[in-house]
């Protein structure tokens, strides 16, 4: 299933409602990509809090999303992981390094808040 | 003892493999960290046989030992084999440009962890966990 792309001030807001198939997440990827020019978006959250598996792969796309939004001028926040899957995550040795991450929406949209006002 | 059969042969069917293992730890007990492990570990093997063999097939079933109850997932395939099993099993070593975390990844998620591999004539993957 898509991954819906909200739009909130010149931050884009990506809310994963279900499993995400590599297809999924690769579209979401060059939507974000391309989005992030059209609205001239200066940072991007990803809700992943529906999402009750982080495997390599998907944590590898994710990363890849964030350095691909950085290159076009964008910062990414990654929230909502599930104490479960970040467990998971560890375990399996995946790390989602240089991406920042928080609690949860309103976290993250806290952290974009705060990083602008002390960049 | 029954077996579910999950057949791969396309990405989406590594949600369907996930899910499925996933209802079938909760339906023996396990709590829901050892779930997500569980249903972690079956999206890296099924990966695998996407990546390395096209199709092959997950086997889920109920593990029982010396009154111990688990979940068996078997990862099957008849593609290209594994050359070297001692390198597959390296952290960070992969053929295909992914992150080589899949195998040594899930080994460390579960409790017991086979692979028996021969070039050309498949790799099978043997996992179980026991309930605490």
């Amino acid at each position: 299933m898509p991954v819906p792309i909200l739009k909130q001030g010149d931050t884009l807001i990506a809310s994963v409602v279900a499993a995400l198939t590599d297809d999924d997440l690769v579209l979401l990827r060059d939507e974000l990509a391309q989005k992030i020019g059209k609205v001239r978006a200066k940072s991007v959250v990803i809700d992943v809090t529906a999402l009750d598996v982080l495997d390599s792969f998907a944590t590898r796309t994710l990363r890849g999303i964030a350095y691909t939004a950085r290159l076009r001028g964008a910062e990414t926040v990654i929230v909502g992981i599930q104490p479960d899957v970040a467990f998971a995550m560890v375990q399996l040795g995946l790390t989602l390094e240089g991406v920042a991450t928080a609690l949860d929406l309103e976290e993250g949209l806290a952290l974009l808040a705060r990083r602008r006002e002390h960049p | 003892m029954n077996t579910l059969r999950v057949a791969i042969e396309r990405e989406a069917d590594i949600v369907l493999a996930r899910q499925a293992g996933r209802q079938l730890a909760q339906q023996l007990g396990f709590s829901t960290t050892d779930q997500t492990l569980i249903a972690t570990a079956i999206s890296e093997v099924a990966r695998n046989i996407v990546v390395y063999a096209n199709h092959g097939e997950i086997l889920l079933s109920t593990a029982d030992e010396e009154g111990r109850v688990g979940i068996q997932v078997v990862a099957t395939d008849a593609g290209p084999g594994i050359d070297n099993k001692d390198l597959a099993m390296r952290d960070g070593y992969s053929t295909k440009n992914s992150l080589g975390l899949g195998l040594p990844g899930a080994k460390r998620l579960m409790d017991d962890f086979n692979l028996e591999s021969e070039i050309g004539r498949g790799t099978t993957v043997t996992m179980k966990k026991w309930k605490r």
